[in-house]
């Protein structure tokens, strides 16, 4: 047996079944030995950000841990994006990477690159395999560390004399799953007598608590207490409960972002208070007690100040939480909750926030939407309906462009009896629509790609709009951009076409109804904003009003806003 | 900075490549500001110690530790603040002299009981150790005789052994967290990546 034969024994035996990569020299004898191993399914994605973002995708829809593989030196490099992504939403990954021989390491060989100090700061740790015999041992400490307490990217590169030496050792099996760190009952004890003498409760759900959505929901329903999911936790808590206020944050929903700042007592369960969340931390729930419930012991108090901190999971936190619960929903709070929750809009007339709207409406509870970045992807987490966790995939942390598509493919893969909807911009499709080809070799047919092209980088032209008096800067596509039906095309990808409400729904029904993947290109007017919005520096409740993909007038506003991020 | 102050850290960390690497990254990448670290070897072959002197408000150094205990090679961080600890620097200063002032320079180092470690017909070496203030001030006594170069290890520190004059609110009860054993944490770690069950 070789290292590299050793390193497919240990991630069979770690039941991992898929692995998203892309070979080269450095990583050969592995990908010699991947013959050996038909256990192990390996995927050829077309560039390595691809097979990062397939390995996200695979992760976020399963909660298990993806994989991804790469060579040295510029495969190395490309999975970097994928691991920062990684990184910032929490997501169990292991990354293998190839590397020069030992000897050749430090001479700057042909396709070196030091991708353990290149991805330092955005791996959760990362590993140089310098023995063989410590090979195996290392791909299970790295399976383990991926997946334990807050989950998160992993890198093991290994030399490539390693994969070939001899390898003689035991192959490990998998660690046992680390043991559940329940909260103090002293700090759950005083989070619950919080919460008996609360007036204007309020709830707010994170993606660490994904995993956690029943003991979420049951202790909600127990307390009678108002939900916010933010956009990583969106799916913890029915969307469809009338407990449920939506979206907190940047561009989040009237009713969330008013509660928060009127509420008195907010409970926060595997969430890290992200500034897209908190808009200007002094303005951030102003008059309530915080509580926070959190693992990682670090984002405790790193930017909100907590009155009281729940340290341990979510699962046991909530089920802890909701022992000795009382109804606190007074009348009052009802009624202004529903006064809030009455100036949802939906978007009537034809553009984004109407496309959306509409593709979204048609898919069921069981279906797994991605988004990729940018203004549809605000929309889709403002306009979809969430009932379930883990059915919505969306980079949140880090913003990458171009996640979306491979990361529909990976969550197609990892459940190939469900649909994975993917919706993206015309920007962000053409950063990773090389793995059209992906869906081609492997003949995926579950997955349904919605481009929402507006001819423009959307997001930053609203940010121009709005922030630099309407001065577009290098956010025109509309000349250069493809005809995506035609792309499609090129790769057997049966494509769909809608340029009005009228064409919409004839073309959405083609779209779900082909039996193949498929493609459908909605075609939408260039200048709209999406709305509501908080302008980054005011706090959450100078929020702007307005119909989801809609351009209010903002004069006033702004000059509001830019008064108040003044003042502070 | 409110109450910006300097705050002593120890840390045990696990000898690995890198390590000493990982922990400046994260401070430079957090924005903490480092004064001085020193490392060196410990009893435990491949436990390492650091003795780090952050700068900042306790908010800041809290948020630092809570920050490093993530870090998978960290194996204890020692908050000196909560424990009486003794701490010392070494400095090696290299003076200049003219036969008029070589008297009045051996008679400044006598008093600060330093040793000479080099004799030259130019220059003295001198090296003192002791805490930051009495470095800083010998520096400053020998500064008018001309300092040719001065180096500083950077300060070290150890936890008492005694607890008798330790506030209670460290100890409870019982031991000290920084004077239990350090190998458990090591001992463990290796244990687990060999798969034997920890007994601990």
């Amino acid at each position: 047996m070789t290292g590299a034969k050793a390193l497919w024994a240990t991630l069979a035996n770690h039941g991992i079944s898929t692995v998203f990569g892309y070979p080269g020299g450095a990583i050969m004898p592995v990908y010699d030995a991947l013959t050996f191993y038909p256990e192990v399914r390996h995927v050829l994605t077309r560039h390595e950000q691809g097979a990062a973002h397939a390995a996200e995708g695979w992760a976020k829809a399963t909660g298990e841990i993806g994989v991804c593989m790469a060579t040295s030196g510029p495969g190395a490099t490309n999975l970097v994006t994928g691991l920062a992504d990684a990184m910032l939403d929490s997501v169990p990954l292991l990354a293998i990477t190839g590397n020069v021989a030992r000897h050749l390491m430090g001479t700057d060989a042909f396709q070196e690159a030091d991708i353990t100090g290149i991805t330092l700061p955005i791996t959760k740790h990362n590993y140089v395999v310098r023995e063989v015999e410590d090979l195996p041992r290392i791909v299970a400490e790295a399976i383990r560390i991926a997946r334990s307490g807050r989950p998160g990217p992993v890198l093991v590169d290994i030399p490539k004399d390693i994969q070939l030496a001899p390898f003689h050792g035991e192959i490990p099996t998998p660690h046992a799953r680390p043991e559940i760190s329940a909260p103090s009952t002293e700090s759950i004890e005083r989070a619950r007598s919080l919460l008996l003498g609360a007036k204007k409760p309020v709830m707010m759900v994170g993606g660490g608590a994904l995993d956690a959505a029943a003991e979420i929901t049951a202790l909600a329903r127990a307390w009678d207490i108002p939900v916010i999911t933010t956009l990583m936790g969106l799916g913890a808590f029915p969307s469809s409960d009338p407990l449920w206020l939506g979206m907190p944050g940047m561009h989040g929903s009237v009713a969330a972002n008013r509660a928060i700042s009127e509420a008195d007592v907010l409970l926060g369960i595997g969430l890290r208070f992200d500034d897209r969340v908190t808009g200007r931390v002094n303005g951030f729930a102003p008059n309530a007690s915080i509580i926070h419930v959190e693992l990682d012991a670090a984002e405790i108090g790193k930017i909100i100040r907590t009155h009281v901190p729940v340290r341990g999971d979510a699962k046991v936190a909530a089920a802890m939480l909701t022992q000795g619960a009382q109804k606190i929903l007074t009348p009052e709070w009802k009624a202004t909750l529903a006064e809030w929750t009455s100036r949802t809009v939906t978007p009537e007339t034809w553009g984004a926030g109407y496309a959306v709207k509409a593709v979204t409406e048609r898919l069921s509870e069981h279906d797994i939407l991605s988004s990729d970045v940018g203004q549809h992807q605000m929309l889709a987490a403002q306009l979809a309906r969430f009932e379930r966790p883990r059915r919505w995939i969306n980079s949140g942390g880090l913003g990458t462009m171009g996640f979306g598509f491979p990361a529909a493919i990976g969550a197609a893969m990892a459940e190939p009896g469900v649909r994975s909807v993917v919706i993206a911009g015309d920007g962000g499709f053409q950063m990773t629509a090389q793995e059209l080809a992906t869906l081609k070799m492997y003949d995926i047919r579950n997955v349904k790609i919605c481009i929402i092209n507006n001819s423009f980088l959307g997001m930053v032209r609203q940010w121009q709009e709005m922030f630099h008096e309407k001065r577009y800067s290098e956010v025109w596509l509309g000349d250069s951009n493809p005809d995506f039906v035609k792309l499609a095309d090129a790769y057997d990808v049966p494509g769909y076409r809608a340029t009005s409400a009228e064409e919409l729904p004839a073309a959405i029904d083609a779209w779900l109804n082909d039996p193949k993947s498929a493609l459908l290109e909605v075609v939408v007017p260039h200048e709209h904003g999406v709305f509501p919005m908080v302008p980054a520096g005011a706090a959450l409740y100078e929020l702007i009003e307005t119909e989801p993909g809609r351009t209010p007038d903002l004069s006033d506003a702004m000059e509001h806003a830019a008064e108040e991020a003044n003042k502070a | 900075m409110t109450n910006a102050q300097d705050q002593l850290l120890s840390l045990l960390v696990r000898d690995e490549p890198r390590v000493l690497t990982r922990i400046t990254a994260l401070f430079g990448r957090r924005g903490y500001n480092i004064k001085s670290l020193s490392v060196g070897t410990t009893e435990h072959p491949g436990v390492s110690r650091m003795t780090i002197v952050v700068h900042g408000d306790r908010g800041v150094v809290e948020q630092a530790i809570k920050q490093l205990e993530k870090l998978h090679d960290v194996v204890k961080i020692i908050d000196h603040s909560l424990e009486k600890f003794v701490d010392r620097e070494l400095v090696l200063v290299k003076v200049a002299i003219t036969p008029e002032s070589r008297v009045e320079v051996r008679q400044i180092a006598e008093d600060f009981r330093s040793r000479i470690v080099d004799v030259g017909r130019h220059a003295l070496t001198f090296e003192v150790t002791g805490d930051e203030g009495k470095l800083t001030a010998f520096i400053e006594q020998m500064r008018p005789f001309g300092i040719l170069e001065t180096m500083r290890t950077g300060r070290i520190a150890l936890t008492r052994g005694s607890n008798a004059d330790v506030p209670s609110h460290v100890y409870h009860e019982g031991e000290t967290e920084a004077l239990k054993p350090v190998m458990e944490g090591v001992e463990a770690r290796e244990e687990r990546a060999r798969g034997v069950p920890n007994l601990f």
